[in-house]
Parts: structure tokens; C-alpha cells; sequence
């Protein structure tokens, strides 16, 4: 086919003539067509997911008091939020509790309410208790201050995630003879369930799998408002091995994500409890694809059957950190409801959700098709597999002391 | 007719096969929702059971006059749809498939097949599942 460009593409769309195909769609029309002839139609192919990304949180700036306050430490709905710049900007995490949550002193814990849930009612437009307390200075002399806020009242709430949309995820089992509780969900004993946690054929980075085409500044879906790629994501690790179409086959890319939450929506912002393990914060992300050649779409095209995840014991390998894969298995093989490890047949669960994957997926082919949505050229790449870059493991050194 | 019950069984009459005897005696037909039963201790049997009015009526009676104390499942685990994210973390730890996949990959919940074990309502990150006391 004849390259593409995305002024080519932005033109198409506002014109209204731009092919927009979701990332699941396309598959049934590389199918039916053959890549070649498919990618000559399709200008955009447009991913999603939905699922608990833990690494998500909120930058606020709740405007200046009277008298004034330099906040040190800080709460929203007794969620601590960190208080380390500035004056009145804070950034609250969605994996914070409250300091009096009994959290797993009474095993396991339900973890009623964190940071995902002040950002969902944030979002949500209710009002949320600030407390602030700061030690007072010549300019800011306020020491303590008490206060309802909300998304109208204050400044600023930028979403800022430092890693959400993994490409690729592990599958959770649990080798041992008691019930887990993690953060990949409730594992039973014995191999009773196997839980994953990826949109798969429909999910961004499985679909730009070398990063052709997203980058630093690529404009996207973010919790139901228009959002940006910041950076590559913390724990980014694309040089990991990969199938012939480039798709890693353990975890591997990630993305850090930034956008205006007063855009954004709490059907795809959702705080989430995790028996057992925790608060977290379910975000919806959407990323278009443009197709500027072939092989870009032919793995744009990739189906469940051609990306596989690696099973994993979340009971001895995970916690302990050994390298150990139990099983490779397809997406397909997970959405089929069972899997087989080790012998033995396990039925699966998903933690993200695929129904509300395709939603986004739609709701932005619908964006570009409308013309409210043009695509970008990123500013920087991202660091792809012959980076070398890796994720480096956290060596324990002894604390320095002196020998006698 | 057609209901959910909730029986518990005092200990010595847990090895008699008093609900065989509904089958036999009474015409009742019924599907074992949930069972509990140890040895030494009361046991729980959640059935739902079926059959003509007066079956039903003396199949209670023979029940009640045996010891078994026997109370309608009073307890209703509903879905709050418009919480539910679809993701299926529940699917696999319900134990009577009241919970499942439709072919769009949306998680629907038939709530004749629940038993308000509540193990969605634990497993459920989003609370979509709630008890509901009747
Ligand atoms: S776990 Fe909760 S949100 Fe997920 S499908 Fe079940 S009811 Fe819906
Ligand atoms: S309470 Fe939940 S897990 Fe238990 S039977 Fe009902 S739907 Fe299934």
C-alpha cells in the first residue's frame, strides 16, 4: 500500500471521510479481506481498556486561604494525599487509605475507601472534606485548615498516572493450599482460578506492540476526556521477549498518562477494593492507531489467538520474585472461560473489563468520525525493544556500618 | 409452586435421609442451592422446591414435625447494574452460575440461580453486588 501520513489522516477526518475501524472489527475485516487489501481502507484503528491500574493518582491546587497556608501534610476525605509542594498543591494517590483503616489486621481487608474513591467522587462533583495542616511562616501563617472542596471550587485536578495501560499482563494462579488475596484478585487454593488482567486484542500497546505509533504527547481517551501520553511508563521494559509480530509475551511497555480530570467522567474513573489487598482506581483509556503502512496494521490486526500471557503463582513465584512462567497462554484460550496448567483445567476470570474496552474503543472511533478528535505524531518516541532498556529489580544493600 | 428455603437440621438428624423422604412421600421436586452440613452440628440446606399446593403444604408439616426448622431464603444478593463494570472477577467464584457472560462479553446476573452466598459481594471491587435484607 501507499504510505500514509497523519496530516493525511487529520485531513480525512475534517473532511469526514476517515475509515475508523475499533481494534476488535478490524480483525474480522483482515480476515475477510487480507491484510494487503484491508490496510489500503482502514486510517484508524482505535483501542481501549478498562481495568485497576494502581499507579494513578491526582494533582491538585485548592486555591489560597485566608489567611494564607503553606500545607506540610494533608487529607481529603482522611485519605492522606502528599503534601510536599508547594503551598496548596497537593497529589493524592489512588492506592492511599486512611491511617485508621484497620487495612489486613482483620484478614483480609475490604478497604472500603482510598484514594480511587475520593478521585471517583471528585470526579463525581461531590464535595470532599481538605484537611490541611502546615507549621506557619512569616507569608503563610495559617496553621491548620478545615474545608470542603470541590471540582469547581478548586484550580486544578490534573490526572497524572505514572503507569497505566501495561502491554501485556501476567495471569495469576495460586500454587498453595490456602486462599489468596492479591491484587490480581481472590485465588483459590490448589489452581481453583486463574485471574487476568488485559483487554488483549483490543488493548493499546498489544496493538502498537513496537511503539510505531504511539509516543511522548499522543493525544488519547482518558477517563472519558481528551488526554495525553507524558512519558513512557514507570517499570517501561520493552526489551523482553516477543513473538514474530513484535508482542511481547510477558509484561513489557507501559504508559504515563496525564490529563484534566474536570473533563473526565466517573463512568471511567472508578475507585476500586480489592479484598486483601487494597484501594485502587479503574481508569479507561482509549488510543488511536493511525495506519501508515501495512505492518503497522497487520499488527493493529493481531488477534487474541496470536498474543499470548504468561501464568504465573501468585502464592511462592510473584511475591518472591522468581522468574518462574507456568504456562503460556493465548488471550483466546482465556476468554474460552478455562485454561490448562499443569495438567489441569482452571477456569478463568478477567479483572479488566473487556464489555467497557469495547465501549471506549467505539465511543472514540466515534470522536474521530465526528471530527472532534485529530490525531498527533508523537514528539519522542518511545524507548523500544533495541533500547535494551529493562526493568531493574530492586537490590537490597545493607545499611553502611562501621566495623570496629 | 415453587420456593427457596432455607432448612437447618438438628444434629441427630443429619445422617436421616429426610429430604429423600419429600421426594418419595411428597411429589416434591427440588434443586439443592446450598448445602452445609457436618457431622455434630446443625446443617443448612438451602433447596428450592417444587410442586403441587398440598405436596407442598405436608411436605412442610413432615419437615417442621422431624425438627427441621424450615424459613423462606430471606436474604437477596442483587447487582446494582449501573455500578457493575463488567469485568467478570465474580464469574468463576460463583458457585451456582448466577453470575455469567453474555456473547458481548457483558456480566449479567440471573437471580433465580442465587443462593445470597455472598461471595460476590466480597469479591466485587466495585460493590456492585449487595446483600438485601427482605
Ligand atoms: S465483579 Fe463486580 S463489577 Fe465485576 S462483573 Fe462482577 S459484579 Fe460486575
Ligand atoms: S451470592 Fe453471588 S456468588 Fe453467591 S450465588 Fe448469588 S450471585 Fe453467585
Amino acid at each position: 500500500m501507499r504510505e500514509r501520513t497523519i496530516e493525511e489522516i487529520n485531513e480525512k477526518i475534517k473532511k469526514g471521510t476517515v475509515v475508523v475501524l475499533t481494534a476488535e472489527e478490524v480483525i474480522e475485516m483482515a480476515k475477510e479481506e487480507g491484510y494487503a487489501k484491508a490496510a489500503e481502507k482502514v486510517d484508524v484503528v482505535t483501542t481501549g481498556t478498562f481495568g485497576p491500574m494502581c499507579s494513578s493518582g491526582i494533582i491538585i491546587n485548592f486555591g489560597h486561604p485566608v489567611p494564607r497556608i503553606k500545607k506540610s501534610r494533608v487529607w481529603l476525605n482522611d485519605v492522606p494525599a502528599y503534601g510536599g509542594l508547594a503551598a496548596v498543591d497537593l497529589y493524592l494517590g489512588a492506592t492511599a487509605i486512611p491511617e485508621n483503616d484497620p487495612a489486613n489486621t482483620n484478614y483480609p481487608g475490604e478497604f472500603k475507601y482510598g484514594g480511587g474513591h475520593v478521585i471517583e467522587d471528585l470526579v463525581s462533583g461531590k464535595d470532599i472534606l481538605l484537611y490541611a495542616e502546615g507549621y506557619g511562616t512569616d507569608c503563610y501563617p495559617r496553621k491548620e485548615l478545615e474545608t470542603y472542596i470541590n471540582i469547581n471550587t478548586i484550580n486544578e485536578v490534573i490526572l497524572f498516572n505514572p503507569r497505566n495501560c501495561y502491554q501485556n499482563y501476567n495471569v495469576a494462579v495460586n500454587l498453595s493450599n490456602r486462599t489468596i488475596y492479591t491484587y490480581m484478585g481472590v485465588l483459590k487454593p490448589n489452581l481453583g482460578n486463574a485471574n487476568y488482567c488485559s483487554a488483549g486484542q483490543l488493548s493499546p500497546l498489544l496493538k502498537d506492540p513496537l511503539y510505531e505509533t504511539i509516543g511522548v504527547g499522543t493525544r488519547i481517551f482518558l477517563g472519558g476526556g481528551i488526554g495525553y501520553v507524558a512519558w513512557w511508563g514507570t517499570q517501561h521494559s520493552p526489551a523482553v521477549p516477543r513473538n514474530e509480530l513484535g508482542i511481547p509475551k510477558v509484561p513489557a511497555g507501559t504508559l504515563a498518562l496525564i490529563g484534566d480530570l474536570k473533563q473526565m467522567s466517573p463512568k471511567w474513573l472508578r475507585g476500586a477494593s480489592i479484598r486483601g489487598y487494597g484501594v485502587s482506581l479503574a481508569v479507561g483509556v482509549g488510543i488511536p492507531i493511525p495506519i501508515l503502512n501495512e505492518e503497522i496494521f497487520r499488527r493493529a490486526s493481531a488477534s487474541d489467538e496470536e498474543i499470548t500471557a504468561p501464568v504465573v503463582d501468585y502464592s511462592d513465584a510473584y511475591p518472591n520474585r522468581k522468574s518462574e512462567i507456568l504456562a503460556e497462554v493465548t488471550y483466546a484460550q482465556l476468554k474460552s472461560g478455562e485454561i490448562e496448567v499443569l495438567g489441569k483445567k482452571v477456569p478463568t476470570a478477567s479483572l479488566s473489563s473487556y464489555y467497557k474496552a469495547k465501549e471506549i474503543a467505539t465511543i472514540l472511533k466515534n470522536w474521530i468520525k465526528e471530527g472532534k478528535f485529530l490525531l498527533t505524531k508523537p514528539v519522542e518516541p518511545l524507548p523500544g525493544p533495541e533500547s535494551g532498556m529493562k526493568t531493574k529489580p530492586c537490590e537490597i544493600r545493607k545499611p553502611y556500618t562501621e566495623e570496629l | 409452586m415453587k420456593a427457596r428455603l432455607v432448612l437447618r437440621f438438628p444434629p441427630l438428624l443429619v445422617d436421616q435421609p429426610v429430604v429423600y423422604k419429600l421426594i418419595k412421600d411428597y411429589n416434591l421436586v427440588f434443586n439443592i442451592l446450598r448445602a452445609d452440613i457436618t457431622p455434630d452440628s446443625e446443617g443448612l440446606m438451602v433447596l428450592e422446591i417444587e410442586g403441587d399446593e398440598n405436596d407442598f403444604k405436608q411436605g412442610l408439616e413432615y419437615l417442621e414435625k422431624r425438627g427441621v426448622k424450615v424459613q423462606p431464603l430471606s436474604q437477596d444478593v442483587v447487582m446494582i447494574e449501573e455500578l457493575c463494570t463488567h469485568c467478570g472477577a465474580c464469574v468463576v467464584h460463583c458457585p451456582t452460575g448466577a453470575l455469567y457472560y453474555d456473547e458481548e462479553r457483558r456480566v449479567l446476573f440471573a437471580s433465580e440461580k442465587c443462593v445470597a452466598c455472598e461471595i460476590c459481594v466480597e469479591i466485587c471491587p466495585y460493590r456492585a453486588m449487595e446483600v438485601r435484607l427482605e
